[in-house]
């Protein structure tokens, strides 16, 4: 059995590693070792969650997934339903039980987006946490639990609209108490679907000639707003959450195939572009909200 | 209809949350995602196609809690586009938007600038407002209607050169709905000035040879 050891902290950033590692793994009996996992967010559970599906489609035998069940990480995966969303992903040695009901301090558990009505699920469910959370830990005004619902909706049609597979979205606050001094809201989408590029070749590919590539494709969407549709009215969603995400001073970084881009920030430096990452299938938007100034910023 | 005047228009209500509970899901509430708007618009042009003739439809958002850009594009931009470029709408329909609150807004500006398309909204002080991406001229033109609420076909060449208005800013607002011009008199109507005669009319009015007949239908679901 081969072992893939998951990155002690496994965020937006230390997913990274782990997905360059399993491009490159030989797919056989594997197992992903987390037992030295101490901090995960929402990108690595749900990078986690693609690593898993993506192995077992390029025919890994059997993928295990070992966590400390003793570590808090362990019991957060639980109310965070990763365990659950691992299903039919990973052989788990004993997780924990979840708790039933909601966890009142989950802004939104690992969800499921394979149809439309799982977006309107999604925004009904998320009304009534996210106002308090964003009024009460971000300091966000009370019109911004709109907006909020705004960016869930247009970020998981993203999956439905151009990935041409299912995919999950998760969302978390923390404290981000080194980087920032303040909280910080993750949002993390994912899916193995055909990525950017993928979905933008049959319509826009030709007149990049042979400049097209994963990161030609992701500036054709999120700079210009380009889709695979003739549709005029296409292509706003990414535009318009990158305005929200600019207002409330957050970051957005989106990853597909083997470049990423982001809108960055002065406290959370992603390079405006980058290329030569492993090469990963579908698209991973992580999108990072921070606690309102208290000095009057945002 | 005749030529002398007696033109008929009528006034539909459409309340989009009504309409998004009895024809996509009763368990949604918000006026989002694509294929959602794309539903409630159909219903909405549907409703239009009943009318037998002329009308004007308010489409009222103020029950609506969430609208995202893609909704606000199905919704918003293509019922317009319909209606200004002909194609699944009839062209001798009016929309005038209700109930619009501050978050609705910017979904609905977005959607407006991307197609270079006007909407006539009610606004907060109760008159109305023009959105979307409006030129100087047109704009002060549209205003001036506004406020004058109606201007009659004989006078209209020297009123729009008294305030040094253009007509062919006219024939814009009015190719794009956002402004009547009666078919027979040639007299330009404010938006809002329609739905307020038809507010004020009982059903069975039968009008006056001064303004549009106007009939009230109620089509809310």
């Amino acid at each position: 059995m081969k072992v893939l050891e998951v990155p002690s902290s496994l965020d937006y950033r230390g997913i990274e590693e782990l997905m360059a590692k399993a491009v490159t793994v030989e797919p056989d009996k594997l197992l992903l070792d987390g037992r030295h996992t101490r901090f995960v967010d929402p990108a690595g559970m749900i990078g986690l969650l693609g690593v898993g599906r993506f192995l077992q489609s390029r025919g890994a035998e059997r993928v295990r997934l070992q966590m400390d069940p003793a570590s808090e990480v362990s019991g957060y995966l639980a109310r965070m339903g990763f365990y659950q969303a691992a299903s039919g992903i990973f052989e788990v040695d004993a997780p924990p039980e979840r708790a039933r009901g909601r966890s009142s301090d989950v802004l939104l558990e690992i969800t499921p987006i394979a149809e439309n009505q799982d977006v309107h699920a999604l925004v009904e469910h998320v009304q009534e946490r996210a106002g308090s959370i964003l009024s009460r830990t971000l300091h966000y005004p009370p019109s911004a639990v709109v907006q909020f619902s705004v960016i869930l909706s247009e970020v998981c049609q993203n999956i439905l609209e151009h990935a041409g597979a299912p995919g999950w979205v998760a969302a978390q606050t923390y404290q981000w108490s080194r980087r920032l001094g303040r909280q910080v809201l993750v949002i993390a989408v994912g899916d193995l679907g055909r990525g950017f590029r993928g979905s933008l070749e049959s319509e826009h590919a030709g007149r990049f000639g042979a400049r097209w590539s994963d990161s030609t494709a992701l500036e054709a969407a999120f700079i210009h707003g380009l889709t695979r549709f003739p549709d005029q009215g296409r292509g706003q969603g990414i535009q318009q959450i990158r305005k929200q995400v600019r207002r409330w001073g957050g970051v957005i970084a989106v990853r597909s195939g083997s470049a990423r881009i982001a809108d960055t920030s002065e406290w959370e430096e992603f390079p405006p572009l980058e290329d030569g990452l492993a090469d990963f299938p579908g698209a991973w938007i992580t999108i990072l909200l921070p606690e309102a100034d208290p000095e009057g910023g945002k | 209809m005749s030529d002398s005047g007696d033109f008929q228009l009528d006034a539909f209500a459409v309340d989009v949350r009504a309409l998004l509970s009895t024809t996509v899901a009763s368990l949604y509430s918000h006026l989002i995602t694509r294929p959602t708007g794309r539903a409630v618009r159909m219903a909405i042009e549907s409703q239009i196609e009943e009318i037998p003739g002329p009308a004007i439809s308010m489409v009222d958002f103020s029950s609506v809690a969430v609208l995202d850009y893609s909704c606000a594009d199905e919704v918003v931009a293509k019922l317009l586009l319909g209606l200004r470029d002909g194609g699944s709408v009839r062209s001798d329909v009016y929309v005038y938007f209700r109930g619009l609150q501050s978050f609705h807004r910017e979904p609905i500006e977005a959607v407006l600038e991307r197609h270079a398309l006007y909407a006539v909204v009610e606004a907060d002080s109760g008159g109305a407002e023009l959105m979307g991406p409006v030129s100087e001229p047109v704009g002060s033109l549209w205003t001036a209607v506004e406020e004058a609420g109606q201007v009659p076909g004989p006078r209209l060449e020297g009123w729009l050169r008294g305030r040094g208005l253009r007509s062919a800013d006219l024939e814009r607002l009015v190719a794009s709905r956002s402004l009547f011009r009666h078919p027979f008199r040639g007299d330009i109507y404010a938006l809002s000035e329609l739905s307020g005669l038809l507010a004020a009319r009982p059903e069975d009015s039968s009008g006056s040879q001064d303004s549009p007949e106007p009939n009230g239908r109620d089509h809310t679901s």
